[in-house]
């Protein structure tokens, strides 16, 4: 059972993705919270190009991830500004357009980049300057969020209060807005582009059932995702299958157990508190 | 617990308009003034711009021309020191959010916390006097979504109360809520005005306001008039405000008119209606105490509004 533990390769998937796990999780609370689900997916898919750029001119990796993804979220703010267009559409023609770049890219130099390490992701071959870019990218929001976490829950709650107290509601909305795209440029190393989303939502979501405090949730959702990822990558050895898979089944394997035993929201909680009403108040039944 | 201040409270606006970027006028030379100790309401229909006023009070958004001071500061300076507070349309707050009562209110202390947002011992006293005075204070670890809809919208009056604003601020406080809390909000905020605050309620039920406001300003793209509620609430002013959108009932032509003893009784499903008497005098009480005297009354009207009076 300790032989994944004996080879250095495994031993740094094994460090880096509890890591990233931890940071996207602690992250996750705010996405859930603040309907950011599909900006999330949007800014995974909107930095493939970015990073396909980066390799193929020799450039830290998440420099050109993290410029695509603030060219993305400028494009969308752009766009919804100008035109009528719904948000969600602005959304969805952005990214896609984004995507469809990098997978271009990345078939015209096909010696050069691997389209399947930038979309499955590939922990178990990650450089040490990769790992290098994953640590100071996870130091800093992880920073930012410890300092900052009571002004972005007031302005994720009620940004109005947030206006009315004299808060940067503008800075907070493009704190939240890098802290997004630098966990997803994080997490794209681990699991890759396509399932960053699940890294960002999962663990948050299965917070959110399990208790009614920000801070709580914040905290439970970093263990989840830490838990969930050390596991997934453990798992994936023995399995000798995708390590994203592995982790986001996992996670998705908590959000249903919480869905059904959670103690207020879950499914069996509800089914309770219900017969519990018609035994009161039998009048209720139809 | 006054707030401390140098200058006397006055919140005013010169000649503020708001041109939105789709070249929609939404207000044009709004100009008003209003002193401390007042509870005044910002009366409008839907599209009237009350709700962009309400914004550029607050500073939510800056007006392409004019000016909003509180106590001659600019509203930016007043947000900074704490003395603009918001107690938002229960519509407009996520309740499913984990955050509890006692969270909420903490929320209004931010302004006289250090950079961190940790508490002190002071911030926790003014949310705990807050939350005893508005009687949430058994409910303070519930859940917001948990609480009724009287005891959702006086958690966030008490986060005004502990920010200790100057102006509070209230968007459409009495939808959807019991007589039992408007009233407890009213008697709330009396207390607040006999303090020195300003209170501004923006709000589209007409009968409540002469209940309890003293000051009015009627909007319609600009402010119509502004000033003590016998002045402002007159049958021509609020025709010149609402237009064809308030719906009028003439008590004189009333097939209830004398056979009965002219014993009207007026129903409305929840809000109030207002009721004018002759030369625009309000009426407070129910009209059938006075029959004599409506009796004579020739050209007594009534008006009513929306769904309540037919």
């Amino acid at each position: 059972m300790l032989q994944p533990f004996s080879y250095d390769y495994m031993l740094t998937a094994l460090w880096v993705s509890t890591l990233i796990g931890a940071v996207c999780g602690l992250l996750s609370g705010f996405i859930t919270l603040k309907g950011w689900s599909l900006m999330g997916d949007a800014l995974s898919h909107a930095v493939v190009p970015g990073v396909a750029l980066a390799y193929l001119a020799g450039l830290p990796f998440a420099l050109g991830a993290f410029t695509s993804g603030l060219l993305a979220a400028a494009a969308m703010s752009f766009v919804k500004l100008k035109t009528p267009v719904r948000e969600d559409a602005v959304i969805g023609v952005v990214f896609t357009a984004f995507f469809a770049c990098g997978i271009l890219l990345i078939s015209l130099f096909p010696a050069q980049l691997d389209l399947k390490s930038i979309i499955f992701g590939n922990i178990l071959a990650i450089a040490p300057g990769d790992v290098l870019q994953l640590v100071a990218i996870s130091a800093v929001c992880v920073a930012v969020l410890v300092l900052q976490w009571r002004d972005l829950l007031l302005f994720s709650f009620d940004p109005n209060q947030a206006r009315a107290l004299g808060l940067p509601v503008r800075r907070l909305h493009l704190t939240l807005l890098f802290l997004l795209s630098a966990t997803t440029v994080a997490a794209l190393q681990a699991v890759g582009a396509i399932l960053v989303v699940a890294m960002l939502i999962t663990p948050g979501a299965t917070a959110y059932l399990l208790t009614d405090r920000f801070g709580r949730m914040l905290l439970l959702g970093s263990a989840l995702g830490a838990i969930t990822a050390f596991a997934g990558a453990y798992a994936s050895y023995f399995l000798d299958g995708a390590t994203g898979g592995c982790i986001v089944v996992l996670q998705t394997a908590g959000f249903f157990l919480a869905f059904v035993f959670g103690p207020k929201h879950g499914l069996l909680a509800a089914r309770r508190a219900n017969r519990r009403l018609c035994l009161v108040r039998p009048s209720l039944e139809p | 617990m006054t707030p401390a201040s140098d200058r006397p409270l006055t919140l005013a606006a010169r000649g503020v308009s708001v041109t939105y970027p789709n070249g929609h006028i939404a207000l044009a030379d709004a100009t008003f003034a209003l002193p401390g100790g007042t509870i005044c309401a910002l009366v409008g229909v839907n599209g009237s711009g009350k709700s962009t006023l309400f914004k550029a009070l607050m500073g939510f958004l800056t007006p392409s021309a004019g000016t909003v001071t509180i106590s001659d500061a600019p509203v930016r300076e007043a947000q900074r020191r704490g003395w603009v507070a918001y107690v938002p349309q229960t519509e407009e707050v996520d309740w499913t959010f984990p955050v509890n009562v006692h969270d909420v209110v903490m929320m209004g202390r931010y302004g006289y916390m250090n950079f961190l947002r940790i508490p002190r011992a002071v911030d926790r006293e003014a949310v705990a006097d807050a939350l005893r005075r508005v009687g949430l204070w058994d409910l303070r670890d519930r859940q917001i979504g948990e609480l009724s809809g009287g005891q959702k919208k006086r958690v966030f009056v008490a986060r005004a109360l502990a920010q200790q604003g100057r102006v509070i601020l209230l968007d459409e406080p009495f939808t959807g809520v019991d007589v039992k809390t408007e009233e407890a909000i009213v008697t709330l905020l009396r207390e607040l005005r006999a303090e020195g605050r300003l209170i501004l309620v923006s709000t589209h039920n007409l009968g409540s306001v002469p209940e309890f406001c003293d000051h009015v300003v009627l909007i319609n793209r600009t402010v119509l008039a502004c000033g003590p509620t016998s002045e402002v609430f007159t049958a021509e002013n609020l025709q010149r405000a609402f237009g064809g959108a308030l719906r009028q009932f003439d008590l004189s032509r009333s097939t209830v008119e004398d056979h009965d003893g002219r014993q009207v009784t007026v129903l409305t499903d929840d809000e109030r209606p207002l009721v004018l008497g002759q030369g625009g005098h309000l009426e407070y009480r129910d009209r059938s105490a006075h029959e004599k005297l409506v009796a004579e009354r020739e050209a007594g009207k009534e008006l009513g509004r929306g769904k309540s009076s037919e």
